[in-house]
């Protein structure tokens, strides 16, 4: 967004006939309409979630904060990103090396599906594996016999969770990739360097910020995904309550400070993660640029 | 980049000298099938079990009816909204140079970057009927939580950054010299923007539709705090789905979801012909 090409045509912007831009109260009234909207529809419902989380104190936000159930859903919600997302990490190079640098039948065919969570409902997302694990469920009788729990505990959660966040990544890289060519692994191969050499000292590089954009956006939906992991969590407190799946039980026992307590740090992730991705993108904007648009 | 040899014959994929071709596409199809494809295939296999009469059974039981046309219907309304207001949103923030112009853009992202439980009980609260939006509609007669209306707002919230985000690329690269061509030749601001860059514009208004309307349609946590959930009346589909499963009717999640999946093929197929169409009439 920060293109230098739009500073360009900005001075001559100023100097156009009313047939090439809107007459000024024409843009007043846009402008109005433009950020009244996303004041009303952005900005206040973040503000309520700090002004009803603070609403009884300072002193009640951390009692809220510091309880047992609220320590452990937080605990669960860090375990759950931090094994899936490195993992979706993984497979994102790994499909953005294969689909990038090669030409091979039926690529976008493989780069539709790797899409498809994305148009999913994620309760669908969630009772794809109740019906393969759940005991009325294919594997069910099998895991059952073998003493393998997946479903109501953390394994299940995670699998959810890497579902919903699987094309995070790696539709960051592909484009990306796409648009880097094979040049400089060429190069780097032709000079003697190994297949493995050229990945880590060449393609990394080239695509780090790119790569760091995903994982920002995989980790804020792998720690806030709520309809998938809710099917298959089974809300066991202190168990298998992650924190939104908390903000839920606690909003509906009426504990609003509690709840919006949980979500306030939700929130701030969300703005972390926010403030992050536009320093990426104006700092490195270009070399993100393919991403553009998610 | 690619040495193409006029070879005959099939060939899986032309030949190049970096290595790791099978090791990272047989890792990814490995993954892809675990983790998706199984899955997914799982749901259509069990769905097709259930014999034709028991499918439809449970897709043309009243309230598995309503659910669908809440959820479509609802959907569908957000994402009009979206269009219009998503557009005005992206036009003011390409076009127009405004103190904050730069915080109002990173804003737009927010629904991607927030947790929909967080929005869906940060909406409730707020149009609630003691509620800082809801107290002001009070008076008005309007009820937002608890309602359909109420799962439209959180809707809007969900899809918006999907119209921005499509259109805002699409708008920065329309060339200003067709707009001052247009106006040499004497047309109006109204008729530019009608005539020469409404239709430049037309896909992507398309596309950032679709995608809200596919978003709306899944969506969960955001809409369960605020509509209210009354079977019949306020109860979407996806919370059918979860109402099923709690139930242990397997067979009865198992149907919605199929055919929620189904419908959402049939939308994204007439939204692509729609393209198709308008890059022609248009193009």
């Amino acid at each position: 967004m920060a293109d230098p090409e739009i500073k360009s045509y900005e001075p001559h912007h100023e100097s156009q006939s009313a047939a090439v831009t809107e007459s000024r109260p024409v843009k007043a009234v846009l402008m109005a309409i433009a950020l009244a909207f996303l004041a009303v529809f952005l900005l206040l419902p973040l503000i309520v979630v700090f002004h009803e989380a603070l609403a009884k104190g300072i002193g009640a936000y951390t009692e809220a904060l510091s309880g047992p159930d609220t320590r452990s859903a937080i605990r669960l919600t860090l375990l759950v990103a931090a094994i899936s997302v490195p993992l979706n990490v993984i497979f994102g190079i790994s499909a953005a090396w294969a689909i990038a640098k090669f030409e091979f039948k039926g690529k976008a065919f493989l780069t539709t599906l790797i899409d498809l969570p994305f148009s999913v409902s994620p309760v669908i997302s969630g009772l794809v594996y109740v019906l393969l694990f759940g005991a009325q469920g294919l594997l069910g009788a099998w895991l059952k016999a073998h003493g393998i729990v997946i479903l109501f505990a953390v394994p299940g959660i995670v699998l959810a969770t890497i579902f919903v966040t699987f094309p995070f990544v790696a539709r960051e890289l592909i484009p990306l990739m796409q648009e880097q060519g094979n040049g400089d692994e060429e190069a780097a191969l032709s000079l003697g360097a190994s297949g493995w050499q050229a990945f880590w000292y060449v393609t990394l590089p080239n695509v780090k910020w790119g790569l760091l954009y995903g994982v920002l956006l995989c980790n804020a939906r792998a720690m806030g995904e709520f309809g998938a992991v809710s099917v298959v969590s089974g809300h066991i407190r202190g168990l298998t309550n992650t924190m939104p799946l908390h903000v839920e039980i606690l909003y509906n026992e009426y504990n609003a400070v509690g709840a919006f307590a949980v979500a306030s740090l939700l929130a701030g992730l969300a703005l972390v993660t926010l403030v992050l991705k536009t320093l990426l993108e104006m700092r490195y904007g270009a070399e993100i640029a393919a991403t553009r648009g998610h | 980049m690619t040495t193409a040899p006029a070879k005959a014959g099939w060939r899986f994929r032309q030949p190049s000298v970096i290595p790791g071709f099978g090791l990272t596409l047989g890792f990814s199809l490995a993954y892809l099938t675990l983790i998706i494809l199984i899955p997914l295939s799982g749901l259509v296999w069990r769905s097709a079990a259930l014999g034709w009469a028991d499918f439809w059974a449970i897709v043309v039981d009243r309230r598995t009816l309503n659910a669908l046309k809440i959820s479509f219907g609802t959907a569908f309304l957000a994402a009009v909204v979206n269009v219009v207001f998503g557009t005005v949103v992206a036009w003011v923030l390409v076009r127009y140079r405004f103190p904050g112009r730069r915080i109002a853009d990173a804003m737009v992202d927010l629904p991607f970057a927030l947790p929909t439980a967080v929005a869906g009980i940060a909406l409730t609260t707020l149009y609630a009927p003691n509620g800082w939006i809801g107290h002001l509609l009070m008076p008005l007669g309007i009820k937002v939580a608890y309602t359909p209306l109420g799962i439209v707002i959180a809707l809007v919230f969900i899809g918006l950054p999907f119209v921005v985000r499509t259109v805002q690329p699409i708008m920065e690269e329309l060339d200003k010299e067709v707009e001052e061509a247009a106006a040499t030749l004497g047309a109006n601001r109204f008729q530019i923007i009608t005539r020469v860059l409404f239709p430049g514009l037309a896909p992507a208004i398309i596309t950032g539709f679709s995608l809200a309307f596919a978003r709306g349609v899944g969506e969960y946590g955001s809409v369960i705090f605020i509509a209210g959930n009354l079977p019949f009346k306020s109860e979407i589909a996806p919370l059918l789905i979860v109402i099923r499963l709690e139930e242990y009717n397997y067979e009865a999640a198992t149907a919605i979801a199929a055919i929620m999946l189904a419908l959402s093929f049939v939308m994204l197929l007439v939204v692509n012909l729609v393209q198709t169409w308008s890059r022609k009439r248009y193009g």
